[in-house]
Order: structure tokens, then C-alpha cells, then sequence
């Protein structure tokens, strides 16, 4: 299994963590839904689940949930500005295909 | 691909569907926008990194300046380039000149609705100040990457009904969807995070570049209460740039008047010193003067201090008689949020603990803390936080729901829920071949439409005709934070709409409302006998209508015996469908349903038999 993030990812999301107050880590996750059939999940994590599994990467706890992790193996966490829009961006080796946005995608 | 931020647990959004909020501080020089990204709260800045946009509309003769383009057209064009419209929104012209006197615009408009000739013809305030939010809003699209569902925008606490609608008039105008107004102060208070601490007592102190305001809240059960404002209207940081001017020229020797260039130069070195005095004890300062000369002088903090002294006593002095309006006593006071740029002068936030007895509130940034608490507020109501962390803003006092068959109320919005909500029921028609509804707004707890209060009536036209119960008529009540009540109802398969907006509680009070309440609880047996009578008669008189109407399309399919069984039970029905058991109408409804069993199978085979017939296997 491997989840990594840019430097600029991990000094976010650190940040966002800290400025929150709260929480374990943060969830990396996919859902069933949206155009292509998945969409990623990003959030803060203040309970862990009974299949959550953590990882500690770059002082920072990331937590995926097992049915997730076959999707997210080999990605990678970017923090990027587009613009005036800043935002996190997903890297994935395994996707095969994604919507026009690129928020959806299959495998 | 589209950038993601970190939700809060379980509040992951599908794809395209990023509920994305904002706050507006729209203030009176600057105005500011606000979201919460990932968890954290922060203004947005413009393509050139600037978080403040000033409140200035410049209409020149092709196009409509915003912010800084315009500020720099205030001097020269002051006619066509509109500061300040906040001082004018919702204002009465006779208001307006009383107050304003010195304005340089050529009113036009009657009495009522004030406008400002420029050389693009009449505006009024709402309009300029939709200039200003229009900005801010494409700002937020871009920096957010997507629509707006919904902004808060903040508005002063003694604004009153018609500023306020003035101001929502302006989002409208500008394409702004209103989440709700919130209180300028109330906002500081959120960003601080007050709405989840103590209850008690909460002063903010705001002081600008020219205006000062001190409003005194308090916190009861997560939803503050404005006790009292003051303040001065023509009292701010500027004033404190005047008073050391006037000290310069005292200092260098020089008498008024000066050439424009030369007080321009001495207000701009006055400002500079005064943000330097923040952090340093002595500033330099040097004047060029009209005969090319330099003048040079020092200026200590004390001395400054000595010269601001009487104004930020005149702010303490309003902070007295506001609490003394309040009924409140210094004491009783828990926090002091300080709000506006002027408050980091090191003697005002001294002399605000002093006063107070508190160390005032001052980690964020003054200029930007009711745009940031205005962001929170706005991200709580697109639902971005899970519902625990709800604010409670207000309840519904009575139920709001709808009319049915047979004088029934259906409850859509239960009396007590917090607003503001959305709720949505799906309806459908009575009658085959029914185009139109009546839809009727009623306000109360009692089950039938005579014992509750009318709201509203509309119609929804242009149903598609269909067979009794195939249309999907989806009604939805939607109630604001400012207690506003819209209708709407919309037919699913046609798509055509309609709706309506009430004002709920208007011309009830509290005393009207508590009586409703207690007629519902004496009357709840006698209610529901009446409503399952109602409830059985309308069954009966459906069920009457739609084998009417079987008969006359099929009853080929039957026999004579068997049509005179299904007449003998219809008329069975409606004759005890006009009396007052709700048992005897039940077995006749029963009595019915046996009766036409074996009509309605025949009925569904035949249309089966048709729709097959000619038809080959492989194109079923």
C-alpha cells in the first residue's frame, strides 16, 4: 500500500488540522457515485470506523477505509492553485477514465 | 480536474453538487468576502492579491467601475462615482439630505426612491450596491471554483426592515442568493466562536475608518439578542488622521489653505505614522513642501496619544450610554470583540480593556473578522456541518402545511423546527383528467382547514391530463431565516411550476399563537375522530368516481348481473358515505372492492391482450 503527498499537500493539510482544533486525521476514501461511477472522498476524521485502516504519513494520520484502499493504492495528494481557486487534487494510477471535471472517475 | 477541499465527517458531497457558501461584509468605505475552505475560514482576494475591495461604483460611459478602479476616480469624477451608497440604501431622499448634506450627487427619484443621475442614467442605491456584490460574487466563483449556493450578509444591528429588504433587493439584483442577513456584530461574535461558549453578556466594539459602532448582545440558548446600540456615525480612524494633521501643520508652521497636493501628502504621512506607532514607539517623518524644501519632525506613541486621546474618549463615552440603555452593567459584560481597522491602535484597545475590565478579543484581523464570521455562519446553513453543530437560530411557532380533499390539513413544516428548512411532500390528482390544484397555505396545529389560519392560495396550472393519482405534484415549503415563508408546486412529468411567498407569523402574536397551541392539545380526540371521517369519505367518494369511470369505458367485459352488484355497492356507499360512521363507510368500501374484484382483473387483461396484440416476440 502506498499514499503519498507533495509537500504542499502535507503542509495544508497539517494546517487545516491544526486550525481545526479537533480531530484524528484525515479520511481518504471513495464513494460510489457521480458521473463516472466514483468520487473521492476528503475529509476530517473525529471517529475511526471498525474497517479503517491509518496510516502516518508526513506527520500526518491518514485514514482509508478497506474498501477504499484497493482504489487508492499508488495515489498521490497535491495541493494545487488553478487560478484564483486553490484546492486538493488527486493523483491515481488506477483510474481508467474520468468525467469531464475530473471529481468522478472508474477504475 | 476539479480541486477538493476536506469536508467535515460524513459531509462529502457528491460530484458537481459542492455546496459552496460565502460571507459578505458590505460595509460603508470596504467591503469583503469570506469562505470556509477545508475546514478553515478566510477572506478571498482578487487576481491581484487584494482582500479589500472598496465600496465605490464609477459609472463611466461604457463601462461600471468596482473597488479600486473606481477609488481613483472619486476625486475627479465625483458626480458619476458613487462612495458610501450603504449610508443611502433604504432611505427616504428627505433622510438622506438631512443627514448627508454635503453630498455631491444630483438626486433625482421621488421622496420614496432616492436615485443618483450619473451619466448612465438614474440609479439608486440597491443598484450600486448590486455593482459591489456582483463583484464579490465572481470573485467567489473563481476563487471557489463554482456557483454560490447561498451567501450571509452582514448588515448593521440597528439597520432596519427597509435597509434590510433594501439590502436583500441588492443581492437579488446582483444574482446573489440570500442565505440571510446577519448582524454585524453578531457576526465578530461567530468568527470568535462565542455561539458555542457561555451565555451571558457580549460588547463589540467597532471602530472604523469613519464610523463607530458598540452593540451590546447577549447569547441565550445559541441565538443572540441585540440589547442596545450606539455609536457615531461621523467618529473613526480618519478622525485620527485629521487630528494629527492638524498637528503637523501646527508643528512645521505652515497655514491653511495649503495646496491640495500638500494636505494630500500631509494626511498620507499622518495615516503611515499612525499604523507605524502600532508597533513602533517613534516614527521619522518628512513633509515636502510647496517650496521644495523638506520639514522634518519625529512623532513619539505618547505623543499621538496625546492628540487621538479626546476621540477615543468620546467612543468610551457612547460605550457608557449604550450599556446604560441595555440596563446592563459593566460587570456583567463576559467578552469585548474588537471589529474595524481603527481598534489596532495600541491606545484604543488599551483604553477598551480599561473601560471594560477585559482584555478585549483582537487574534483576528479587526478588518476582516464579520466577513469571516458571516463565512461560518454561511457554511452552517448550505449544511456543510453536520446537524448537531446547527445553530439554532429561530423556530417555527405554528405548523405550516396544506389543504387536501375534504377540508384536511396536511402538516408539511412542523410547529418548533428550527429554520430555516425546506420540506417536500408529493400530492397527486383527484380527478381523472384534472389540469389544475388549488393550493391552499394554512398556518395552525387542528386537522381541519376551518379550525386553522389561511395563508395563501394559489394554482397550479397546466397538469398534464391524466388518470386520477398518475400526477406527481411535489409542493415545497420552504421557510428563510428571516421567518419568510415560499410555496412552490411543481408537476414532475411536465415540469410546470408554480409558487407563492407568505410571511407566516405576520399579524400574529404571541398571545394568538399560544391560543392556537392550546385549542389543538382540547381538541386532539375530536380532531382525529373528524379527520379519519373525512379521511373515509374522501376514500369513498374517489373510489366511486374511478369504477364510475371503468364502467363506462369496459363494462362490456361484464354481465348484466355483475354490473347491477357493482351499481348496488356504489350506491350503497355513497349513501353511507354521507353519514357520520367511519366504520359503516369502511365496509362499504370493502363491500365495493370484493364487488369489482373480478371487473378489474378482466380489465388488466384486456389491456394486456391489446397491447401485445400484433406485436412480435422479439420486440417486447
Amino acid at each position: 500500500m502506498s499514499v503519498t503527498m507533495t509537500p504542499a499537500a502535507a503542509e495544508r493539510v497539517q494546517s487545516f488540522m491544526q486550525n481545526r482544533g479537533k480531530g484524528l486525521g484525515l479520511r481518504l476514501g471513495i464513494k460510489t457515485t457521480g458521473c463516472s461511477g466514483l468520487a473521492y472522498v476528503l475529509e476530517f476524521v473525529d471517529d475511526l470506523n471498525e474497517d479503517d485502516q491509518l496510516f502516518h504519513i508526513d506527520d500526518v494520520n491518514i485514514i482509508i477505509d478497506e474498501k477504499s484502499l484497493v482504489y487508492l493504492d499508488g495515489i498521490e495528494l497535491d495541493f494545487v492553485k488553478e487560478g484564483l481557486n486553490e484546492g486538493f487534487k488527486f493523483t491515481n494510477p488506477n483510474a481508467k477514465g474520468e468525467c469531464g471535471c475530473g471529481e468522478s472517475f472508474n477504475v | 480536474m476539479a480541486l477538493l477541499q476536506i469536508a467535515e465527517p460524513g459531509q462529502s458531497t457528491v460530484p458537481h453538487e459542492h455546496r459552496l457558501a460565502a460571507g459578505i461584509d458590505l460595509g460603508t468605505t470596504n467591503s469583503l468576502i469570506a469562505s470556509v475552505q477545508s475546514g478553515s475560514a478566510s477572506t478571498l482576494s482578487d487576481d491581484q492579491g487584494r482582500d479589500i475591495l472598496p465600496s465605490i461604483v464609477s459609472y463611466q460611459a461604457d463601462n461600471v467601475l468596482v473597488g479600486q478602479t473606481a477609488q481613483a476616480l472619486s476625486i475627479e469624477d465625483p458626480e458619476n462615482t458613487v462612495t458610501s451608497a450603504k449610508r443611502l440604501i433604504g432611505r427616504s431622499l428627505h433622510d438622506i439630505q438631512s443627514k448627508y448634506p454635503s453630498l455631491p450627487y444630483n438626486f433625482c427619484g421621488d421622496e420614496n426612491h432616492p436615485e443618483i443621475m450619473t451619466r448612465q442614467g438614474a440609479v439608486n442605491p440597491v443598484q450600486v450596491s448590486a455593482e459591489i456584490l456582483k463583484s464579490l460574487n465572481a470573485r467567489a466563483q473563481a476563487a471557489l471554483g463554482g456557483d454560490l449556493t447561498g451567501v450571509v450578509i452582514t448588515v448593521p444591528a440597528h439597520f432596519d426592515d427597509a435597509q434590510r429588504q433594501s439590502t436583500k433587493d441588492a443581492a437579488k439584483l446582483a444574482g446573489v442568493s440570500v442565505l440571510r442577513l446577519l448582524n454585524e456584530p453578531t457576526a465578530a461574535a461567530v468568527a470568535y466562536g462565542l455561539d458555542s461558549g457561555q451565555e451571558g453578556v457580549i460588547a463589540v466594539y467597532d471602530l472604523g475608518g469613519g464610523t463607530f459602532d458598540i452593540s451590546i448582545l447577549r447569547l441565550n440558548k445559541g441565538v443572540f439578542e441585540v440589547l442596545a446600540t450606539g455609536g457615531d456615525s461621523a467618529l473613526g480612524g480618519d478622525d485620527f488622521d485629521v487630528a494629527l494633521v492638524d498637528y503637523l501643520i501646527e508643528q512645521a508652521g505652515l497655514v491653511r489653505p495649503l495646496s491640495p497636493s500638500l494636505e494630500r501628502q500631509l494626511m498620507q504621512q499622518a495615516c503611515f505614522a499612525k499604523e507605524q506607532l502600532t508597533a513602533k514607539e517613534q516614527v521619522e517623518i518628512t513633509i515636502l513642501l510647496d517650496d521644495n524644501s523638506n520639514w522634518q519632525t519625529s512623532l513619539s506613541k505618547a505623543q499621538l496619544n496625546v492628540l487621538i486621546g479626546p476621540l477615543v474618549n468620546k467612543t468610551l463615552r457612547a460605550c457608557r450610554r449604550t450599556l446604560k440603555d441595555a440596563e446592563i452593567g459593566i460587570d456583567e459584560v463576559i467578552e469585548v470583540v474588537m471589529v474595524g481597522g481603527s481598534t489596532r491602535v495600541p491606545l484604543v484597545r488599551t483604553e477598551v480593556e480599561k473601560h471594560f475590565n477585559k482584555t478585549p478579543l483582537t487574534s483576528i484581523d479587526p478588518d476582516k473578522v464579520v466577513a469571516i464570521g458571516a463565512a461560518i455562519q454561511a457554511d452552517v446553513l448550505v449544511g456543510n456541518k453536520p446537524d448537531s453543530e446547527m445553530l439554532l437560530l429561530d423556530v417555527t411557532p405554528l405548523s405550516l402545511g396544506l389543504e387536501t380533499m375534504g377540508g384536511l390539513v396536511e402538516k408539511v413544516i412542523p410547529r418548533n423546527t428550527t429554520i430555516p428548512v425546506a420540506k417536500a411532500q408529493e400530492f397527486t390528482t383527484f380527478k381523472d383528467g384534472q389540469t389544475a390544484m388549488a393550493v391552499h397555505v394554512l398556518q395552525g396545529e387542528r386537522e381541519l382547514v376551518d379550525d386553522c389560519r389561511s395563508l395563501a392560495r394559489f394554482e397550479l396550472r397546466g397538469i398534464p391530463a391524466m388518470t386520477a393519482g398518475a400526477a406527481h405534484i411535489r409542493v415545497t415549503f420552504k421557510v428563510d431565516a428571516d421567518g419568510l415563508l415560499s410555496v412552490s408546486a411543481m408537476e414532475k412529468s411536465s415540469g410546470v411550476e408554480s409558487s407563492i411567498e407568505v410571511k407566516p407569523s405576520f399579524g400574529l402574536d404571541d398571545n394568538q399563537i399560544s391560543q392556537m397551541i392550546k385549542d389543538s392539545m382540547s381538541n386532539a380526540a375530536d380532531d382525529m375522530q373528524a379527520r379519519m371521517l373525512k379521511e373515509q369519505q374522501v376514500e369513498a367518494s374517489r373510489v366511486i368516481e374511478s369504477v364510475q369511470a371503468a364502467l363506462l369505458a369496459d363494462s362490456k367485459l361484464l354481465t348484466t348481473d355483475e354490473i347491477a352488484a357493482i351499481e348496488n355497492a356504489i350506491k350503497l356507499l355513497a349513501q353511507v358515505s354521507q353519514g357520520q360512521e367511519v366504520k359503516a363507510i369502511e365496509n362499504a368500501l370493502d363491500a365495493v372492492n370484493d364487488s369489482t374484484a373480478i371487473f378489474a382483473e378482466r380489465r388488466m387483461d384486456s389491456s394486456i391482450s391489446q397491447a401485445l396484440a400484433g406485436q412480435a416476440v422479439d420486440k417486447m
